[in-house]
């Protein structure tokens, strides 16, 4: 068997086995290795997406709650804006009221007063004049007690009235 | 480019966790190469002591036929010699002649070609040294068509057999775990070829074929990768199921060249036939009285399968002769003295493990070498026009 001479026999059951190791690697080997690098690769590729997807999915998510929580804030600030203006506004009402009402009660006290203090004058008065009346009665009385003296007295009044007329 | 270094690194990864352990087992082969062949030696020399060359056996080692021996085909499968004890593995002999029909039978028949068997011997020496002979009545070679059609299951037949039936039993199992293990990360052997089925996919197929057609030819790039790798790594194992040198035959070369040159010859499109009868771009007085250009085209087709099958052969045999040569020296050295010959010893080890760690290599660049030309090949016959 010479170094570069090719054996007959040899390439024979070269070409065989061969054959058949290519035949038998292609059909259950190689297409099921490559069908399943393929099928995950595709799985991977597929998972990323996914993976991308749900990212943007949450990065949307997180806006829309941004949004909302601005929103929910807006309107809170609103609320309390408004809140606060209805409270002052009740309160400037109430203050009003009260104070109107004040007024009224001041001014009904006010002509509670005057009335009291007409009646306390009239009445005063009543008791000034009855006064007068029985201090003058009995000072009329004490000096009328003497005769001369009333007479003089009517003189002296007639004398009074006749120089005025 | 990026997407593939991951991989590369896992697969150089593993290397490296072998790595140790590689070292170890290569400073084992190395002695085991040098136990084996030192032993072999032996029996040669007693063998030649029993027969009549005494004295020539004793001076003269045969450096010849002790390489010979070791990269060329045999009839048996010589395994390890303890004393005086040959222990082979006998392989079937199937014989074929116009006078004895068919014969099959176990080569142990033979006793290492010391007896005839059933008017057939296996010649040691002379013009038909290593073939097996039909003989006549009397015992002498036949005078015409001495040589039956031979279609023995030789020690390289063997060995290629064995080899297959490991690449079936593997990739098959890899297959399988494809199957169960769906869309999940590889897992052990799974784990070790992926990244080399995956190279051969996007470093050879796809650049040199293209995207669109690479599919149909990946079975036979990556069959022909992994039986060349296999049997390159098999014949650097020194025992039994390896050793035997399988792509260092020029006949397997031939094989894995011819299925390269029938693909290429099947698959070329017009345009790649039309390069080749009628040239583009070439000037007319190239092709018209001498057809210069079809000629060199149309050798151009042969070359390229020549080239393929003698590199691969060259390449291997020459690693194997190199070992080999090695070894040899220790006992040239011992034939002329003792202690030269355990000088000579230390040197040869010591460089034949750098043999076989350069072997690793080239087990490997050989294999990516003739399946990435193959592609290539592949790929300039299946080329659509572009001009």
């Amino acid at each position: 068997m010479g170094l570069i001479t090719p054996d007959y026999g040899l390439l024979v059951w070269m070409l065989i086995s061969f054959g058949l190791v290519l035949f038998v690697l292609k059909k259950f080997a190689w297409k099921p290795i490559m069908q399943g690098l393929k099928s995950r690769e595709e799985s991977i590729s597929k998972s990323l997406k996914m993976a991308e997807e749900a990212r943007n999915e949450i990065k949307k998510l997180q806006v829309y709650n941004e949004e909302l929580a601005e929103k929910a804030r807006a309107e809170r600030e609103l609320a309390l804006k408004e809140a606060k203006s209805l409270r002052d506004k009740i309160v400037e009402e109430a203050k009003n009221q009260a104070q109107a009402e004040a007024q009224k009660i001041i001014d009904k006290s006010r002509l509670m007063i005057i009335q009291e203090k007409e009646n306390a004058q009239k009445e005063l008065a009543q008791m000034a004049s009855t006064l007068a009346l029985e201090i003058t009665e009995k000072v009329l009385r004490k000096q009328f007690a003497d005769k001369d003296k009333q007479i003089e007295y009517f003189k002296d009044l007639l004398k009074e009235v006749s120089s005025k007329n | 480019m990026k997407p593939r270094t991951p991989k590369l690194n896992n697969f150089m990864r593993n290397f490296l966790k072998v790595r140790r352990s590689i070292f170890i087992g290569l400073f084992l082969l190395a002695a085991i190469n040098l136990g084996s062949y030192q032993k072999v030696f032996a029996s040669t020399q007693e063998e030649k002591k029993d027969s009549t060359h005494q004295e020539v056996a004793k001076e003269k080692f045969n450096t010849v036929d002790f390489i010979f021996e070791h990269i060329g085909d045999s009839y048996e499968w010589h395994v390890v010699t303890i004393g005086h004890n040959h222990i082979s593995i006998p392989l079937p002999i199937i014989l074929y002649s116009e006078q004895k029909g068919l014969n099959i039978f176990l080569s142990s028949k033979f006793h290492h070609g010391a007896e005839s068997f059933k008017g057939f011997k296996w010649e040691r020496e002379g013009k038909y040294k290593g073939k097996i002979v039909e003989l006549n009545e009397r015992g002498e070679i036949l005078e015409e068509n001495p040589l039956p059609w031979n279609f023995s299951i030789t020690k390289l037949v063997l060995s290629i057999l064995i080899s297959s039936l490991l690449l079936c039993f593997i990739f098959i199992g890899i297959a399988r775990k494809y199957k169960t293990n769906i869309d999940k990360a590889p897992t052990g052997i799974q784990n070790f070829f992926e990244p080399i089925i995956l190279f051969v996919v996007n470093d050879i197929a796809i650049p040199s074929i293209g995207q669109k057609k690479y599919q149909k030819f990946l079975p036979f790039l990556l069959t022909v990768f992994f039986f060349i790798w296999f049997n390159n790594m098999l014949g650097l194992i020194p025992i039994f199921p390896g050793g035997a040198n399988v792509t260092g035959n020029i006949a397997v070369t031939m094989v894995l060249a011819l299925f390269t040159f029938v693909i290429v010859t099947i698959n070329g499109n017009k345009n790649y036939w039309s390069h080749i009868v009628n040239t583009p771009g070439v000037p007319w007085f190239l092709k018209l009285p001498i057809p210069i250009m079809f000629i060199v085209e149309f050798a151009g087709i042969l070359t390229k399968p020549i080239v393929l099958m003698v590199r691969l052969f060259a390449n291997i045999l020459a690693g194997h002769m190199v070992a080999i040569v090695f070894f040899s020296l220790i006992f040239i050295f011992g034939a002329i003295a003792v202690w030269a010959g355990y000088t000579i010893s230390i040197i040869s080890v010591s460089f034949s493990f750098f043999m076989t760690l350069l072997e690793l290599l080239v087990a490997l660049i050989q294999a990516y070498v003739f399946t990435l030309l193959s592609a290539i090949y592949i790929g300039m016959a299946t080329e659509e026009h572009h001009h």
